[in-house]
């Protein structure tokens, strides 16, 4: 990871306690621009809970989130202008058209010629053809590739991708992950990950960071982390940090 | 505010409401069921009964339309709140540079699109069909329906604070937030008709009730009352305000038990 770029995205002791149980423990991570950050557990490691202050959707109990310098708590509308965000557990109104969708979230991020760049990534995620297609009408696949469109509509600094290739099938995963890929190396966004496809992590992220109860338990790039872990690929790691909670034997 | 993004949220309902026709019959089919029913009524009593309580009956006509403005414009933030929470597509407005004040506005907004589209084709049924002008007001409308407007929408955003706070179990508070009220509003009857006498005072701490007292005197007397007005102003200030501190508080609760995601996502 290179020191010298641009730091985007700063994570200082972040906690968060629901009901006095500690779901998020003391989080501290740095994204620079051009890196790709997995983040990974097992189901209730804090992934969400950790994406969802990181969009400001959950209030931290305490801690800080700076980005692009700017404290998230007190520039949130101004942050948020150079930041997207894709879910495979959100949607775009099904009764509108495809265009209607993404019409009105150019208009939301202000995207000067928002038309030509509707168009340019509706065919840059071969949806071209789905444009006056009506949104719950499109399948699984095509779905997440128009809230992707949606999440690159501002062009963005900062990407949070939630699973972006969960329920796709091996082939418009594929697609996914190479447009993302592409995107980012074009522009050098930075992204933080989530997903529990090892291969989407392998292929995508540059640095990782596995959480277990709240906790970081291991942190480096994929290759490190394996071989720290003396196992023999990334699923065993997380296999193994999900039933020990350790990477080490 | 950024006018920009209040007008994109405002062209979404529009979307969404040239696209599927059946919300015409939320906005045209329950108001007109309505309009029938009172007008026939309105009809019935005129027929049956003498001196000058006919006159003052149609104003029943009046009244009926008048609540609509109150009840659209609370549906309209309201239920705009609930279509994004129907469509999973809250996450996407509340991680996007949209500010609640403009969020609001819009809802604010599509309160009065609703309300053009209701209210005007139920003026022209009650004329033509019952020879009721609701313009026989005159210029008091104006400023009467100014405030029932913004009655509807502090309800609209008491509404949306309780589905903010309960989740979805709570959403047909859309709908019943507005009736709460309805019975000591004084809409169809004088505030004095209203019993036991104690809930008088609490009828008179409603802005609706002032302009509804104010608009019978406007058709019976034909006088503008200048008190109910400025009582039913300085209410709705108070209204909005507690309405606006009531969503805030709601929602940063909900941020900070981290229920917005789960709610969104449900």
């Amino acid at each position: 990871m290179s020191t010298a770029a641009e730091v985007v995205l700063e994570v200082r002791d972040l906690t968060r306690e629901f009901d006095g149980v500690t779901v998020l423990d003391k989080f501290s991570f740095t994204l620079r621009k051009g890196e790709v950050l997995g983040l990974l557990g097992a189901n209730g490691a804090g992934k969400t809970t950790a994406m969802n202050m990181l969009l400001g959707l959950t209030t931290p109990s305490s801690g800080s989130i700076t980005v692009f310098g700017k404290d998230l708590a007190k520039h949130r509308i101004e942050i948020l202008k150079r930041v997207n965000f894709s879910s495979a557990y959100t949607a775009l109104p099904g009764n509108l058209y495809v265009w209607q969708n993404l019409a009105v979230f150019a208009r939301i991020y202000g995207v000067p010629n928002a038309k030509k760049k509707i168009d340019e990534l509706l065919e840059l995620l071969e949806i071209g053809d789905l444009r006056k297609r009506v949104t719950g009408q499109l399948s699984a696949g095509e779905s997440t590739r128009l809230n992707l469109c949606k999440a690159m509509l501002n062009d963005p600094d900062l990407l949070l991708l939630d699973e972006p290739t969960a329920s796709l099938d091996p082939d418009i995963a594929d697609k996914v992950r190479k447009v993302i890929q592409r995107v980012q190396k074009e522009r050098g966004i930075a992204i933080l990950y989530t997903s529990h496809n090892m291969k989407d992590i392998e292929e995508v992220c540059s640095h990782l960071i596995f959480l277990h109860k709240g906790k970081v338990v291991a942190e480096g790039t994929p290759e490190d982390i394996v071989a720290k872990s003396q196992q023999s690929t990334l699923e065993d790691v997380f296999i193994k940090i999900a039933r020990t909670g350790d990477i080490e034997e | 505010m950024n006018f920009r993004i209040i007008s994109a949220l405002v062209m979404r309902y529009i979307f969404l409401y040239t696209r599927t026709p059946m919300r015409l019959v939320e906005l045209v089919f329950w108001p007109m069921v309505d309009l029938l029913i009172w007008g026939y009524l309105t009809i019935y009593i005129k027929e049956n009964t003498t001196g000058a309580f006919p006159a003052m009956i149609s104003f029943l006509l009046g009244a009926m339309i008048l609540w609509d403005v109150v009840f659209r414009a609370q549906q309209g933030v309201a239920v705009s709140f609930l279509e994004d929470v129907w469509t999973r597509n809250l996450l996407n407005i509340f991680v996007a540079p949209v500010r609640i004040s403009e969020y609001l506005t819009a809802t604010f907004a599509v309160g009065i699109l609703r309300i053009c589209v209701t209210v005007v084709i139920m003026c022209v049924v009650a004329l033509l069909l019952y020879q009721f002008n609701v313009l026989v007001i005159g210029w008091p409308l104006m400023p009467f329906l100014a405030n029932l407007l913004i009655s509807g929408w502090a309800l609209g955003m008491i509404s949306t604070a309780l589905i903010l706070r309960w989740g979805q179990a709570a959403e047909s508070l859309a709908w019943a937030v507005p009736f709460f009220i309805q019975p000591i509003s004084a809409v169809f009857y004088p505030v004095g008709s209203i019993r036991p006498v104690w809930l008088q005072n609490v009828a008179l701490a409603m802005p609706t009730t002032h302009v509804f007292e104010g608009m019978r005197e406007v058709m019976q007397k034909g006088t503008f009352n200048w008190q109910s007005f400025s009582n039913a102003c300085l209410l709705n200030l108070v209204f909005m305000a507690i309405a606006g501190w009531i969503f805030m508080s709601m929602l940063s609760l909900t941020k900070k038990r981290g229920l917005l995601t789960k709610f969104a996502t449900q």
